[in-house]
């Protein structure tokens, strides 16, 4: 097998379960930002250069409460965070020492929920020299239906009678509800979704621009602790 | 330029400033730190309160339902997700629009 066909290899993976489910999740985000009257154009960049849904769907909200620019910003950027420990995890499976620098800062940018499990879970048993181009050819796959499905769901927002366009725009919150119920596996992580689902609406009545970013910090703060607290009394790992 | 484009653009690159470190700093920084527990307890809390705001107080074209409509289909989305499907996340997701769909119509 060649790098070529690593690349060819990564398409096929991808042109099924994996550019689906992804595409469920774009659909309604194209809807709901049709439904607050944003830009297409808008909207397909944010997908293309953000490219990590939840930090989109922070951003389309605060904008569409008012939020100031810097605002907005700061909370979107921050809820990336996660990418950081991502891909210093991930950087020794994909890269081999002669990978082009280049190569690497390029595979960085399409680092995202989906790619990243899934190469997480390929690459132990995958030639080292195939993984860099089977990681390039199954993002494209990805980024490729993100785009369409956006793209879709925006303007069949747009087109669809209002109860049909309701339940597009539903999608989008239930996706990342379903995905928060279904991934967590240890005591932390539910903690944490609980203090934020009680602390988002909430910091809402308080302040409803910054209601995301009070609510992380606060909610996600106290998760932090409570489990520190439960694991020094050995009721949580 | 909108304001919208440019936040797009803006987010995109402040994104792409903790993948690009995460390139340049992978060999010299642990991920399971304290630090980066703390970050993932506030990015989950961050998303779970905008969820849970958007379903009990929406903003936008989800104004025109009613909380127990989307109470209903939420529920019904879970079930479907964690029960019927045994955690199929496309299938969970096109169960939720189909439950708010049925919904609609019924009480129209």
């Amino acid at each position: 097998m060649t790098a070529r066909s690593g690349f060819h290899q990564g398409l096929l993976h991808a042109a099924g379960i994996p550019a689906l489910v992804l595409a469920a999740g774009y659909i309604g985000f194209g809807a709901l930002c049709a439904g607050h009257g944003l830009s297409l154009a808008g909207t397909l960049l944010s997908t293309l250069l953000i490219w990590a849904l939840p930090a989109q769907l922070i951003l389309v909200e605060m904008h569409t409460l008012g939020a100031p620019f810097f605002a907005v910003l700061l909370t979107a950027v921050l809820s990336g965070a996660r990418f950081l420990p991502m891909t210093v995890i991930l950087a020794p499976l994909l890269y081999e020492a002669r990978s082009r620098p280049l190569h690497q800062y390029a595979a960085a940018h399409f680092i995202s929920m989906t790619g990243w499990a899934w190469a997480m879970a390929r690459f132990p048993a995958m030639p080292p020299e195939h993984r860099l181009g089977y990681f390039f050819g199954f993002t494209a796959i990805l980024m490729a239906s993100a785009l369409g499905s956006t793209a879709l769901g925006y303007l069949a927002g747009d087109l669809l009678p209002p109860m049909a366009k309701l339940s597009f725009v539903f999608m989008s919150p239930m996706y990342f509800l379903l995905l928060l119920a279904g991934g967590q596996n240890d005591a932390r992580g539910y903690l944490a979704i609980v203090a934020g689902a009680v602390a988002g609406p909430l910091a809402h009545f308080a302040a409803p621009q910054w209601s995301v970013l009070f609510a992380g910090l606060a909610g996600g703060t106290l998760a932090y602790f409570a489990h520190r607290a439960l694991k020094r009394k050995g009721l949580a790992r | 330029m909108s304001e919208y484009t440019l936040l797009a653009v803006a987010c995109g690159l402040g994104t792409y400033l903790w993948r690009g470190l995460g390139v340049a700093l992978s060999a010299r920084i642990r991920p399971e730190s304290e630090l980066f527990a703390w970050i993932g307890c506030v990015a989950y809390a961050m998303l779970a309160g905008l969820i849970s705001r958007v379903i009990l107080m929406p903003s936008g074209a989800l104004e025109h339902t009613a909380l127990w409509q989307r109470l209903a289909a939420t529920g019904f989305a879970l079930l479907a997700y964690l029960l019927f499907t045994r955690k199929n996340l496309f299938a969970g997701v096109v169960a939720s629009a189909v439950a708010m769909y049925v919904i609609l119509r019924l009480s129209a």
